[in-house]
This record gives C-alpha cells, structure tokens and sequence, in this order.
C-alpha cells in the first residue's frame, strides 16, 4: 500500500496539481491576452479599446466567453462531422500540451524532458494539423485554401526556425530547456546571436499566422481562412489555440534568447524578484511587440512571404549555423 | 556604394524600426475616442437630422400645404392631404413623412418657403418597430414643438450664408 503510494499515487497527484497550477494562469493569460490586444492596437490607432464592460473593460473576454459558449455551434451539412469538431480540439490541446516541458523557474517544470526543445518544436510543428483539417472538413472553397496557404507557410518557415534553434544548440550543448537557460547566466543569447533572435521572432510570427504574415486568414481576400465556417466554442478553440501558441512561441523565444527565468544581472534589486516573475515580465514584452508589429505593418502578399522565407531566411539562418559552429571550433569554445 | 547602403537599411531593419516608432508615439497620444452616450461630438447648424412641423409663436402652424416638399422629395417619403379650413385658409389633414424611406437629403426644407418643415438637430431617435417609423402629422408637430428652440437657433445661425 506504501509501495502504492509512494510509487504511483504521490506523484500523480504531484503531476496534475502542477498541471492545474501551470494551465490555469496560461489560459487566463490567453483570455486576456485578446483583451490587451484590443486595448494596445487600440492605442496605437488613437482609440479606447474596449472600456464598457467592467472598469477598464477588465471583464470584456468573461463576457465574449459567455457569448461563444451560448451560441449554437453550426456544422455544414457538407463537412465531415469527425474531422470538423476535431480540428479545434486538436489545435487548442497542441498549443496546451507543448507546455508541458517549459521550465518557468529552475526545476519548475511538469516533464524535464533531455530533449526538450526537440518536444518543443515537434509540437509547434504539428499545430499545422488542425488547420489543415479544419480547412479540409469544412467542405468550404475559402476554408480550404486558407488551409493550404497555412501549410505551406507554416513549413517554410520551420525550416529557417530549426537552423536557428541549431544555432543556439551548438552553443549550449544540451537539448533540455533547463540547460538552455542555464547557459546564459553569463550573457543572454540574444546579445552574441542577435541576428539569429531577429529571424527567430520573425518566423515565430509566421509560425502563429500572425499579421503581417495572416494570410491564412487574410480578411480581405479569404473572409476568414481556414476557420470560416467555424461558429461558438469550435471557433472560440480555434482563437484560444492560436494565441495559446503565440504564448508559447514567445515563451520559447525567451528561453532560447533571452535567459527564460534569470534575472538581466544577478544583483541586489534584480535578484530578489523570483524566476516565474522574470519568465512572466520577458513574455509579456515579446507579446507586447506582437501586438506592436500587428498594429504597423500591412499583410504580405503570398510571393513576397514565400520569397522572405526561402530566398533570404533559409540563407541567413543557414550561413549562421556555419558561421557560429566556425567560430566556436576556431576559438575552442564549443561546449563540453 | 548605394548597394551597400541599401543592403545595410535593409538587413538592419530601418524602415521597419522608423514605422513601428511611429506606432509607438501614438500609442502614447491622447485618445481621440468620445465616450458616445455620454460624450458627443459637435454638430452643426445645417445638420440634417429628425424632421419636424414648425409652428408660428401664436401657435399657428406653418404649413400652408403648398406640397413643394412632396414633389421635391426624391424618394417619395412625404405624403399629404390638404383641405380648406372652417376660416377658410389652406392647412394640411394629413403629413406623413416614411423615416424609412427618407435619405436626409434636406430638399424638403430647402423648398418650404415657409420654414415650416425642416430636419432638426436630433438623431437619436431609433426604434424597434418600422411602424414607429412612419411619422404622421402629430409626431411631426410634438417633434417642433419640442425641438424648437435649438431648431430657431440654428436657423438663425445659418441664415446669413443663405
């Protein structure tokens, strides 16, 4: 019975109390992510945002919660039922799930999985999945090639995003997260790589669809992409997954290039605050930029995407990972 | 040499960098938003808004039924009846004007030559049947008598550039 507790109870119930400790803060941040989002575009396009509901409009996303959760869900009669309510789940679980390895302060993390940004960017990489499915089932013409505008920008830009995780494991010399944020104790990455910071953030905005790289759900050509024919809680799955993923794009941006949980130096003022705080701060700002970029600049055309991912990242990102590896080996810095 | 220039502006993002400080400097300027039902924006004297059916300051109405309005109006929303009065001078039986039909052009006002019709200064008057839309002589009438001072008002404000 001992043997029971300790080996199997015990930690269960470790496990999911820091799944609820760590999935609770993440969906209230995504709740009120799309809350600051209005208020910041908003701002910069010299209006309010919302303020009616609540002080400030603080109770806006409780209010569109209710809203989704009351309306009627509606299914084509031509789509494939299946496929059609699995698409949002799935994005919405791919975009929950990949947390399971992000370290928010040294050993605050559910799975210290050794191969953890691999986990990491398998997970981002499969989010593809549910768009393509939602696109596909929903037997709809702009739905479908949302989906497959999805895909392929998606893939391009994976590839620049894989050389520079390279570039970052080659200088660290361990795939566990941990390790990652470890190594930058001294100095975070994004001072020696900052180009690789540069073209690692832009492709995360291409990774979560978000202007100036939403064509997949480019309003004016496509209505609404992939999710037009979605309505209630399918299409709200749908919203939370994408800006859970931009969270966690923006979390993985932290822990590669700018120190995840460390504090900028490790003195008085700046080391009494804790790990989870800093790890918070770093995310908020890189989303702060997201919803920055998507208030100034206008969408790509789907050439020019394809053009930046292929003829000008792949390139870069690839010298890159020559150029850091050559240094590295020429002044015998490689990790040991 | 430009090569070069426009390949450093390029790979160090300037035009990017220069619009989002842009965006940046408005996110800190002063909202231009007003806070509609509490706040409101300024309107002018010529603006054309719920009609209504002045009266003289004995209490006389206005209208002569001339039916200027009616066949000046281009969508047809005006109707009306005349009949003489027991002291034999020409009134109206019947104004009716279809709010939904109207397009505020103002033509209406333009042609009274008695300033009897004309489109007061509110706008605020939506409803939730097209029934209560269909304005009769009465509404017309309440509209001027309650919209009279700002109505006076603005014609005088307007009549000098007439």
């Amino acid at each position: 019975m001992v043997e029971m507790w300790n080996g199997f109870i015990w930690p269960g119930v470790v496990i999911v109390a820091g799944i609820v400790a760590l999935l609770v803060p993440l969906l209230l941040a995504v709740a009120y992510l799309t809350y600051v989002e209005r208020k910041v575009i908003g701002a910069m396009q010299i209006r309010k945002g919302p303020n009616v509901v609540g002080p400030f409009g603080l109770l806006q996303p409780i209010a569109d919660a209710l809203k989704l959760m009351t309306k009627e869900t509606i299914i084509p009669s031509g789509a494939n039922k299946v496929l059609f309510i699995m698409a949002p789940m799935l994005t919405f679980v791919l975009a929950l799930v990949a947390w399971a390895v992000m370290p928010v302060n040294e050993g605050w993390v559910i799975a210290d999985l050794n191969v953890g940004i691999l986990y990491l960017f398998a997970i981002s990489s499969l989010g593809v999945y549910g768009i393509i499915m939602a696109g596909w089932a929903s037997n709809s013409r702009y739905a479908f090639l949302g989906a497959l505008r999805s895909a392929a920008q998606m893939v391009s830009y994976e590839v620049s995003m894989g050389f520079v995780i390279i570039t970052v494991l080659v200088c660290v010399g361990s795939l566990r997260l941990t390790d990652i944020v470890l190594a930058q104790r001294d100095l975070w990455f994004f001072i020696p790589l900052f180009p690789m910071f540069v073209i690692f953030f832009i492709s995360t905005l291409a990774e979560t669809n978000r202007s100036p790289f939403d064509l997949p759900e480019a309003e004016a050509e496509l209505v609404a992409g992939y999710n037009v024919e979605y309505s209630a809680m399918t299409f709200a799955l749908f919203f939370l997954g994408e800006y859970a993923a931009m969270i966690l794009m923006c979390a993985m941006t932290t822990i590669l290039f700018l120190g995840g949980w460390l504090p900028p130096f490790d003195i008085a003022p700046f080391n009494w605050i804790p790990g989870p705080f800093w790890f918070a701060g770093k995310v908020a700002a890189l989303l702060f930029v997201y919803l920055w970029v998507r208030a100034t600049f206008p969408r790509y055309r789907y050439d020019q995407l394809m053009r930046l991912g292929w003829k000008v990242f792949l390139p870069l990102s690839l010298g890159a990972v020559a150029f850091y590896s050559g240094v590295l080996v020429a002044f015998d810095w490689v990790p040991k | 040499m430009s090569f070069l220039d426009r390949a450093a502006r390029t790979l160090l993002l300037v035009e990017l960098i220069k619009g989002m400080s842009v965006t940046l400097r408005y996110f800190f300027t002063r909202k231009a938003t007003i806070n509609y039902p509490y706040e409101k924006g300024p309107l002018g004297p010529r603006f054309r808004g719920e009609h209504a059916l002045r009266r003289y300051a004995n209490g006389e109405e206005r209208c002569i039924a001339c039916k200027l309005c009616e066949a000046v109006c281009p969508a047809l929303a005006i109707t009306i009846e005349a009949e003489p009065r027991e002291d034999g001078s020409r009134r109206t039986t019947r104004y009716d004007i279809d709010m939904t039909k109207c397009i505020y052009c103002g033509f209406c006002q333009e042609a009274c030559p008695v300033d009897a019709i004309v489109e007061g200064p509110n706008f605020e008057y939506a409803t939730e049947t097209h029934e209560e839309l269909l304005y009769d002589k009465e509404k017309l009438l309440a509209n001027g008598d309650r919209w009279e001072a700002a109505i006076a008002a603005n014609l005088t404000a307007d009549a000098p550039y007439r």
